[in-house]
């Protein structure tokens, strides 16, 4: 017992060392405008991550450059085009629909359409063929 | 015929589409910036603060933007670059942008490894780098006599970069 509890003592240390400091500020509605505009872009130098998630130096040069920016009274879409006026679409998990990001967008449902249309006509060639082809036992 | 050749096709499509995403690199960021023009500044020097340098003053001559810090290993290694390509290309304005770094730390830098710079520019909060799109120290910019971008490379210069990449873009400029 008294180790268990000594157990959960440690995890509790642990866990409570390992949260991050939250940058003080008395503006929650605002934190969360930047947090919400920042899980948006992706982060250039750790490419896994968004700019809302990530710890890198630049990462955190971007978020107080959205909160200034928003500050000052700027639209989701003038900070937007900020952003890939210098990093490109890069930067967006949504890269606007263009020739270049056709295949992106509508790939995955021509993949689909191209699937369907050959299962449909494997179907109705099986349909046709009698059931002796479908008996596991005969050479057909 | 055509049951073999339909699977074939397709399995050399699929090919096509898988090497060229293996000889990607994605952590390759592409410039917006390419043809585009030059993000104006005025900012002050590294050696001397009340001195600034703006993007019009750079109109008519062929330069390059080296983004650099003393804090960045990189940048070291790239250095002797630099100082060979100011003395092979005395035509061409080199500018150093001194990106998030401390004044006496930069000075003592160049002193010690030599500075092959027309100027350095001083940008300790990286507001100036963040208009250039820098995401990794060094960086290099090459920017035509109208002020527009003609080229960028992300990472140290080698000397194969500089033969191979930057100097026939300064010739195609006619620097």
């Amino acid at each position: 017992m008294k180790r268990t509890l000594l157990l959960c003592a440690w995890l509790v240390a642990l866990a409570a060392a390992a949260q991050t400091v939250p940058v003080p500020s008395n503006d929650a509605a605002l934190d969360a405008h930047v947090q919400a505009l920042a899980a948006q872009l992706r982060c250039v130098v750790c490419q896994n991550e968004s700019v809302a998630d990530s710890q890198a130096p630049l990462a955190a040069d971007l978020r107080e450059q959205i909160r200034r920016q928003l500050r000052e009274g700027r639209s989701d879409e003038q900070i937007r085009s900020y952003m890939t006026e210098r990093y490109g679409d890069f930067v967006l998990y949504e890269p606007p629909l263009s020739n270049r990001t056709l295949m992106l967008w509508f790939g995955p449902a021509l993949m689909l359409a191209i699937g369907g249309v050959a299962l449909l006509r494997l179907l109705r060639v099986r349909k046709r063929l009698p059931d002796e082809a479908f008996d596991p036992d005969s050479t057909f | 015929m055509t049951r073999w050749l339909i699977p074939l096709v397709l399995f050399g499509a699929l090919l096509v589409f898988l090497a060229r995403g293996l000889n990607l690199d994605p952590r390759e960021v592409p410039s917006p910036l390419i043809d585009r023009p030059a993000p104006a500044f005025a900012m002050p020097t590294l050696a001397d603060p009340a001195r600034v340098v703006r993007r019009e003053e750079l109109l008519g001559k062929v330069w390059l933007l080296n983004v650099w810090a003393s804090w960045c290993g990189p940048c070291r290694t790239e250095h002797p670059q630099w100082l060979k390509l100011a003395q092979r290309q005395p035509a061409v304005t080199l500018i150093g942008l001194n990106y998030k770094d401390e004044r006496d730390a930069a000075t003592a830098w160049l002193q010690d490894l030599g500075n092959p710079y027309t100027d350095s520019l001083f940008d300790p909060q990286g507001q100036l780098g963040l208009d250039y799109g820098v995401y990794g120290v060094p960086e290099t910019f090459v920017v035509d006599r109208d002020g527009i971008v003609r080229f960028k490379h992300v990472g140290p210069l080698t000397h194969a970069v500089v033969r191979e990449q930057i100097e026939p873009v300064l010739k195609r400029l006619g620097a």
